[in-house]
């Protein structure tokens, strides 16, 4: 199961889980307290093909629209249903029921090239 | 820009102490929000919620012409009784809105107009423009006082803890206070559709006003929960649902524009446009389908272009809603498309404001 601690994340705010192939996705603490209040996520379609560091989802707030990057590159294999009608579960729970979607990975290296928890911590300081 | 740069009001500490989280405003250091945008709207429908609005202009208009220069540069009759308060547009030649104001009778020969921040020395300097023909004392006051919207169906509970009396002033008057023992001005105004009052003081006075609110239990709110109250209450940001190109009637303010009356600037072009009738449209839009519009997204009808967005958000009260220059040819409750992040959402043209309120 994903937690925080054994996620990795990108400069821009998304953290990854990989089991398997597949990488489960969401958005750090950080950043969900950044955006405020989710009101609407326009999640990736189940079969999209990604590729790490392009546009994929967008999160609305009250105030504003996030892109959301894909970390990896691959396919969206799923999408978290969820959010649909509660996307509040991002800024409840980040790290856990606030998962965005999952990607079976096409390219090991490039997870392995993003940040631990607390590299990731150091570069918001 | 750097924080370290931008203005301060008197009540930015204050702010940055209820846990604001500050954002450049024009130039002005302001709370976008304290813990939540959606908290914060409730509050202010459901209970009472303050506002920072001390960056908001007051000009002071005095002399035997006072209210003969508001008339000519204001196209709403403005009320000289004292103690009345009338919303304007203050427009060009063309007719084009320069800012939208409330011009306060003091006295007949004194009048307090509080304008928009950011436009505080265009204001000015269009006031100045025009003055020579009138025997009239124009002052930017602005610094000088600081400013709290009190708002919300519990709004007047609160006000009456601090001024004498508040409950039995109508709508959109004004009356001189001392508060803390300095002078002030309260006024039944306000920006969100709700009821409440605008509280004016010294920078010091105010700050004793808004710990005295907090005190009392009003929740404090920040500009992202203002937008969204005042765009359900379909009141008009000036700067961005118009930019200087619209006139009253395209920003759907005709109310505002009193033909009737003796010369104003603007009125030649007012009355030739009113008689040519309007392409666009200031138009509200709610969402049928999911999505939150934002400014410049763009409304299509049948595939073809028929308008874009100015304001639009999230309302935790109708989900999706935004207005935007539309064509006038738009029926109520016709269906259009909304382009959202190049996806289209379905959604319907609706009569504004969004919100019905009990002001």
């Amino acid at each position: 199961m994903h937690s925080a601690e054994n996620s990795k994340y990108a400069k821009t705010h998304e953290w990854a889980h990989m089991e398997g192939d597949t990488a489960t996705v969401g958005i750090s603490d950080h950043a969900q307290q950044e955006i405020g209040d989710i009101v609407f996520i326009d999640l990736p379609k189940v079969g999209q093909q990604v590729t790490a560091g392009q546009n994929c989802c967008v999160i609305e707030s009250v105030k504003s629209a996030s892109e959301i990057y894909a970390p990896v590159s691959g396919e969206v294999v799923e999408v978290n249903e969820a959010l649909k009608t509660e996307p509040g579960l991002v800024n409840q729970e980040p790290h856990g029921k606030g998962w965005l979607f999952k990607i079976k990975s096409t390219a090991p290296a490039e997870y392995e090239s993003l940040m631990d928890l607390s590299a990731y911590k150091e570069s918001i300081k | 820009m750097s924080q370290e740069n931008l203005k301060k009001t008197p009540l930015c500490a204050a702010c940055e102490a209820a846990g604001g989280k500050m954002v450049d405003f024009h130039g002005w250091l302001l709370p976008v929000q304290f813990e939540s945008i959606i908290a914060e709207h409730k509050a202010v429908r459901e209970g009472a919620g303050m506002f920072d609005v001390s960056h908001m202009g007051q000009v002071f208009v005095e002399g035997p012409d006072a209210w003969k220069f508001l008339q000519y540069v204001n196209t709403n009759n403005i009320k000289n009784t004292p103690g009345t308060g009338t919303y304007s547009h203050i427009t060009d030649e063309q007719g084009h809105i320069i800012d939208d104001a409330i011009s306060f009778c003091l006295t007949p020969e004194k009048f307090l107009v509080v304008v928009n921040a950011a436009c505080i020395d265009t204001d000015m300097a269009w006031f100045n423009k025009h003055a020579a023909a009138f025997n009239v004392k124009i002052t930017d006051d602005s610094a000088r006082w600081g400013m709290i919207a009190l708002q919300g169906p519990q709004a007047l509970d609160h006000a009456a803890k601090l001024i004498d009396g508040v409950k039995d002033m109508a709508r959109f008057t004004i009356k001189e206070i001392t508060l803390y023992g300095a002078h002030g001005y309260v006024t039944r105004t306000g920006y969100t559709g709700e009821d409440g009052v605008e509280i004016m003081a010294s920078p010091e006075a105010i700050v004793n006003v808004w710990d005295a609110l907090l005190a009392s239990g009003v929740k404090p709110c920040g500009l992202g929960a203002r937008d969204v109250l005042r765009l359900e209450a379909g009141y008009l940001l000036n700067g961005t649902d118009a930019d200087g190109r619209q006139t009253p009637y395209e920003a759907g303010c005709g109310w505002v524009v009193k033909l009737a009356k003796e010369d104003f600037i603007g009125k030649a072009a007012l009355e030739a446009q009113k008689a040519a009738g309007l392409k666009r449209r200031l138009t509200g839009f709610v969402l049928t389908g999911a999505g939150v519009p934002r400014s410049g997204c763009k409304v299509f009808k049948n595939g073809a272009e028929a308008g874009v967005l100015t304001s639009g958000t999230y309302s935790p009260l109708f989900k999706g809603i935004a207005v935007g220059y539309a064509d006038t040819d738009l029926q109520e409750g016709e269906e259009v498309e909304i382009e959202v992040h190049g996806r289209r959402i379905p959604a319907k043209k609706v009569k504004t404001p969004f919100y019905k309120n009990r002001v």
